[in-house]
């Protein structure tokens, strides 16, 4: 049963604001596109999502963000991934991000992010993208 | 022993999820791991969870675990979601009801797919449970996908099944039907405040006393067997009258909970507690055991052997074979034997 394994996907939504629409869309794309996704629901802690993506090895984790605590949530959600010993697993963020912020969070090696009006399948293939650029994954 | 291994035995959490990622995903590195893991297996108890999709399962495994938590217990949860039949995508969400759970070093919490397994599990859940016992976990809660009357592989791996019903879900006549109720040890009726809570606790008080409380072992090895690999098993099935000779017989007692209001948990955690004393007493738990394992070879050897006559066959051999039978110039059971042939002749 070797071959291709399915990418393992954490969506997660950080922050106060409860409006999870978008990151429930992303996350039934990303199941069409093939991708096990977990989701854990609304008000995560960056503890809380620092955890589950530990518990359950995924490749890649999604923060949704609608609130603005962005510059917070994401510096914080990178720094606990890293302390885990998950400096492989990158991060993309979803949500309204103003242009200006967009360096900063590149600055902390935040690698895709995704603003209203972005295609499904854009994000899906750039996960696929940087799932494999970063190697087989394994051990 | 592997490094991930020996990683795995001291607790490590990283080594835990990534060994449990090479085992879900057949990983040599994940076999090796397991070999060298099995030795410490064993020692867990094994509590599956199951019942209809919406029954509340999660919020009771999330219940159970804070309740066990008190005790002094350390959980591993290994929670199973249904993989989509079209995109073999899944969307894993039982962590959602979890999150009082959070924070907690003596919880870990792993969501797995099914990836195209029928009974309620998947392919690998049984190894993904062995790692999280050879972890050191007191108790492992296996949350099955949302199950109708026939995904009934959780007592195949579980020592104790919890079956949850809701009520509202169907008359007296589902509650004496073949499946799900009859694998319980402890029969959950949750949302026990919603109305209708009485007729289903009289619909499974009824089906308790209208039949025979039947036997795990017998149970395990008529489910899902081939019928002639079942005429011809004398040894498997020689070990249900050896539970029957160990005397008392466990009948599963039905408990009613709210678990989203943490009511009911207490008592659940006693019948829980009676099972386990049940199982140690007498030779319960071995033959238990022995029957699963049983099964377990017998599905490993299906597979086994399957994978190798396939290995055997000539390309398009099955092709012309399927075209035969399409235009009825062969049967069904003729063709098999024809591909037991040849791939016997070339052995």
């Amino acid at each position: 049963m070797a071959g291709e394994q399915p990418i393992r996907v954490l969506i997660a939504k950080p922050g106060l604001d409860g409006h999870d629409r978008g990151a429930k869309v992303i996350a039934r794309a990303l199941r069409d596109a093939g991708m096990e996704v977990v989701y854990t629901g609304l008000r995560q802690t960056p503890e809380m999502i620092a955890e589950a993506a530990l518990q359950e090895d995924v490749d890649v984790v999604g923060l949704s963000i609608l609130s603005g605590a962005h510059m917070a949530l994401v510096p914080r959600v990178r720094e606990l991934l890293d302390r885990e010993g998950m400096n492989d697993v990158p991060l993309l963020v979803g949500g309204i991000i103003p242009d200006s912020d967009r360096p900063g969070l590149e600055a902390l090696g935040v690698r895709g992010i995704f603003g209203p009006g972005t295609s499904t399948d854009d994000i899906a293939s750039y996960i696929r993208q940087v799932v494999t650029t970063k190697g087989a994954g394994a051990a | 022993m592997s490094e991930l291994a020996s990683r795995v035995l001291t607790g490590e959490r990283r080594a835990l999820a990534r060994a449990l990622s090479l085992v879900e995903n057949g990983h040599p590195d994940g076999e090796a791991a397991l070999s060298a893991l099995f030795p410490h297996t064993g020692r867990a108890h094994t509590i599956g969870v199951t019942g209809a999709p919406g029954a509340g399962k999660s919020t009771l495994v999330a219940a159970l675990a804070k309740a066990l938590r008190a005790t002094g217990k350390t959980i591993a949860v290994l929670a199973i979601d249904p993989t989509s039949p079209f995109s073999g995508g899944a969307i894993l969400g039982d962590r959602i009801r979890m999150t009082e759970l959070h924070g907690d070093t003596g919880v870990f919490i792993r969501s797995m797919a099914t990836r195209g397994s029928l009974g309620g599990l998947s392919r690998s859940a049984r190894d993904a449970v062995r790692v999280m016992d050879a972890a050191g976990f007191d108790v492992v809660l296996i949350e099955t996908v949302g199950a109708g009357q026939s995904e009934v592989e959780i007592a195949r791996i579980a020592q104790t099944v919890l079956v949850v019903e809701a009520p509202g879900m169907g008359d007296d006549v589902q509650a004496i039907k073949a499946g799900i109720l009859e694998i319980a040890d402890i029969l959950v009726i949750n949302k026990a405040d919603r109305p209708g809570a009485d007729n289903t606790l009289r619909a499974l008080r009824m089906m308790l006393e209208t039949g025979h409380p039947a036997l795990r072992s017998q149970i395990l090895s008529h489910h899902g067997r081939l019928m002639n690999v079942e005429q011809s098993d004398d040894r498997t099935r020689g070990l249900s009258p050896l539970s029957e000779m160990n005397g008392a017989l466990w009948i599963p007692p039905i408990v009613q909970t709210i678990a989203s209001e943490h009511k009911g948990i207490d008592e659940l955690l006693t019948a829980i507690s009676n099972h386990r004393a049940y199982l140690n007493a007498d030779t319960h738990l071995q033959a238990l055991e022995q029957s699963q394992i049983a099964i377990e070879l017998e599905d490993r050897l299906r597979e086994a052997l399957l994978s190798r006559l396939l290995a055997g066959l000539h390309n398009g051999e099955i092709d012309s074979l399927i075209a035969e039978v399409q235009a009825r110039t062969l049967t069904p059971n003729d063709a098999v034997g024809r591909l037991l042939e040849s791939a016997r002749l070339r052995a």
